[in-house]
């Protein structure tokens, strides 16, 4: 465990129970993910205990308990996006990567996801990779937003 | 940046910064905002710097990336001035056209500007496209032209004036009577009148209190509170000074969703120079009055929208909703009481101390006050943010700002009010918009998305999106909520695969009826709008999923079948590499065809192929 990393998200806080979600997204910006070792770090030092942090950490859609990939394709599935045919982009990504919605690529490169609204919705079908926006995101364009990040 | 020790050092301060400033300098303005930004604004204002240094420009032009522009439909766009130009769908290759032309000969370039969708009537200033008359900006009024991260811009268009009256002129009672007398209410969605809301905060003997901004704005087609927290954001932060001043609050928290990372750096950075400048901390504008922001990232739930829930989650806990009474203004964060409002209310509470209640009170309709921000997106030609007076009617709002439907289709519907709103249909084009209008026709204001569909969208489809986005959504805590939409999600599902029956529909009306009576949040009591208003106005399209197995829009993928035109198809492939259960066969060159039993109708041959030779039915 890497605990200085650790120390120095911890040392934002004033270590009470109701830091608890700022210091679990430090650590997901962090390391991509929630490592087991860490929440047992945090469940002592903010005196929560490990079963709600787990509940948080399912709770949210923005935590994951397992390492996310190199790059965060969001695709956004808001009703504007729904209606200009989101899904399609999704599925192109989805058969492209070779993952599921809401997975990672074998070799930790892409993560997948969709998410409710990206608020561009005069875009759409909006995506982002990490925190860059693609607006009016039609299929063909889809292997060249990928190309930018092989 | 100065620290201001007093109300007349600020002023002072403004004096001199607005007399600083040449009104004819000329200004480049690229908007940076939501709509333009993925369509490569970032691109756009690099090229301005590099052309303009070239030039020898750079310190004669003020170049600034902005925040919206409002019309979104021609992203990227670019306003000069003083001569008010405004340019769309701007590149970065047409910049050193721009600065040639325009910036040194004062000539407008033509293909750049406005263009009527229905005449092609070009417009190159702002005060002559359509757009934006019978707008009346309050709240989006200085997006355009300020750079959201200067505080000197925000200043000298007259921001911190309505802290200065409140501190300086006004008691704590005068402001919630203003407010009061205004006639704001949230904008959140709910329309609870605010001055009521900070008046019962006021009166809780109870100490400390607090101020919360809700910035989750969740609704999916909804981004007008983005739009501001990123282009704005010390209205928001002046908003809540003089709120917190009013009830008595010591501490405030922004709660803004992850999604929106710029608007947490914009709001971070405002927060920062309120506290290098005097206007949070302690004895602020040596007033005696000590109050300070800090801001809160959601973690992804759309639940946290709800009050309640977005509190829980404040204290470390998941964000379930519990029942009100006790309200927030009672009792709220940590059980002390707290002020909630959204983004879009405290961003109108500044002007409203600064103008007077009664300026306020005079727009708008008997019970709603003032103007609203909508994000008009979807089938129309004109998609973007506008700010309208409460009353404006629909068909004002999508023919004379919008432009009409797009390729001049016919319109369907428009949606109001996010997952929790309904489908409003043509016959009532003429209502005026307020909070009361929309419930009396089953959908609400909400935060103010509104969703145009043309006759391509399905509206059974539209129900099914909206009762899928909730059922992912509810937080499992109530039963009605939980099992009800998970039960009418089923049921969709059945109609969508036709295999629906007509009592299906009684079925979805009952478990409607059981949800909005008892489930705790507004999530759950909400969330029957969009199944009882597209039961309500488009029934036929139910029975036609339900009889004839039929969708015509289109859209019902179980309900599709896709084909290959022969005679269009050029052999090109393209739809070949794209299928993903390798359904489509055929010699390159020769016309292809799809296998229908393998065929998943997914749709991606349709969007990938360039000549139209798909075709479904």
């Amino acid at each position: 465990m890497d605990l200085p990393r650790l120390e120095t998200i911890l040392s934002r806080y004033e270590g009470e129970p109701w830091d608890l979600i700022p210091v679990l997204q430090d650590i997901q910006d962090s390391y991509s993910y929630l490592p087991k070792d860490e929440l047992q770090v945090v469940s002592e030092r903010l005196n929560v205990p490990l079963t709600q942090i787990y509940s948080v950490a399912t709770f949210f859609k923005m935590f994951s308990l397992i390492p996310k990939g190199k790059h965060q394709i969001k695709v956004c599935t808001g009703t504007t996006c729904h209606l200009k045919g989101s899904h399609r982009v999704a599925e192109s990504l989805s058969h492209r990567l070779g993952v599921e919605v809401g997975y990672t690529t074998k070799d930790m490169q892409f993560s997948l996801d969709t998410v409710g609204c990206l608020g561009s919705c005069a875009q759409a079908p909006v995506m982002m990779v990490d925190d860059k926006y693609y607006g009016r995101t039609t299929v063909d364009k889809v292997p060249k937003i990928l190309k930018l990040y092989k | 940046m100065p620290r201001f020790e007093s109300i007349d050092h600020l002023r002072e301060y403004r004096r001199q910064l607005i007399a600083k400033r040449d009104p004819n300098q000329p200004q480049v303005l690229v908007c940076a905002g939501p709509g333009c930004l993925p369509m490569g604004s970032e691109d756009v204002a690099a090229a301005f710097r590099e052309e303009l240094e070239k030039n020898g420009l750079a310190a004669k032009v003020v170049l600034k990336e902005c925040g919206c522009h409002g019309l979104c439909a021609g992203a990227v766009r670019v306003l000069l001035r003083p001569q008010e130009i405004t340019y769309q769908h701007v590149k970065a290759e047409d910049v050193p056209e721009i600065v040639e032309k325009t910036l040194k000969d004062g000539q407008v370039v033509d293909r750049l500007v406005y263009e009527d969708p229905h005449t092609q009537e070009k417009a190159a200033h702002k005060k002559d496209i359509p757009f934006f008359k019978g707008q009346m900006p309050i709240v989006l009024r200085k997006l355009d032209v300020i750079d959201p991260t200067s505080l000197d811009d925000y200043l000298a268009l007259g921001g911190y004036r309505g802290l200065r009256k409140a501190l300086l002129e006004m008691k704590a009672d005068d402001i919630i009577d203003a407010i009061d007398k205004s006639g704001l209410r949230g904008r959140g969605g709910g329309g609870f009148p605010t001055g009521r809301k900070w008046r019962i905060c006021q009166e809780v003997e109870d100490e400390p209190k607090f101020i919360i901004c809700n910035g989750d704005e969740g609704d999916p087609g909804a981004f007008m509170d983005r739009a501001v927290m990123e282009g704005d954001p010390h209205a928001v932060i002046e908003g809540m000074i003089i709120g917190a001043f009013a009830i008595g609050a010591s501490k405030g928290y922004i709660y803004v969703r992850h999604e929106y990372p710029l608007a947490v750096s914009r709001l971070q950075m405002a927060i920062d120079q309120c506290r290098e400048s005097g206007f949070l901390g302690k004895n602020i504008l040596r007033s005696g009055f000590d109050f300070d922001i800090k801001i809160s990232r959601g973690a992804g739930a759309f639940v946290c929208g709800e009050e309640t829930s977005l509190i829980h989650s404040m204290e470390g806990f998941i964000g379930e909703p519990s029942p009100r009474p006790p309200y927030p203004a009672q009792s709220g964060l940590f059980g002390k009481p707290t002020v909630i409002n959204n983004v879009e209310t405290w961003a109108n509470v500044p002007e409203i101390i600064n103008l007077g209640a009664d300026w306020y009170a005079d727009i708008g309709t008997e019970k709603s006050k003032g103007t609203k921000v909508f994000s008009l997106v979807g089938a129309v030609n004109q998609t973007g943010l506008v700010e309208v007076p409460m009353g404006t009617t629909l068909r004002q709002i999508v023919y004379d700002l919008g432009g009409g439907i797009r390729q001049d289709r016919e319109f369907k519907a428009v949606q109001t009010g996010g997952p929790s709103g309904g489908c409003i249909p043509p016959q009532f084009l003429d209502l005026p918009v307020d909070y009361d209008s929309l419930q009396s026709v089953g959908s609400i204001m909400g935060s103010g998305g509104m969703i145009v569909m043309d006759t391509s969208s399905c509206m059974v489809d539209v129900a099914r999106y909206f009762i899928n986005f909730l059922y992912q959504e509810s937080c499992g805590k109530c039963t009605p909520c939980r099992e009800g939409l998970k039960q009418i999600l089923f049921i969709l599902d059945e109609i969508i695969h036709g295999r629906g029956q007509e009592e299906h529909l009684g079925l979805m009306e009952e478990l409607c009826a059981v949800m909005s009576a008892a489930s705790i949040c507004g999530l759950g009591k909400s969330a029957v709008n969009p199944i009882r208003s597209t039961m309500k106005y488009f029934r036929e399209e139910y029975l036609s999923h339900i009889r004839d197995k039929k969708c015509h829009a289109l859209v019902c993928r179980p309900l599709l079948k896709y084909t290959v035109d022969p005679e269009t198809c050029t052999g090109c492939l393209a739809c070949v590499r794209e299928c993903p259960v390798g359904a489509i066969s055929g010699k390159k060159k020769m016309a292809q065809e799809i296998d229908q039993e393998l065929c998943i109708k997914c749709g991606l041959c349709y969007e990938a192929c360039q000549f139209e030779a798909i075709k479904i039915e």
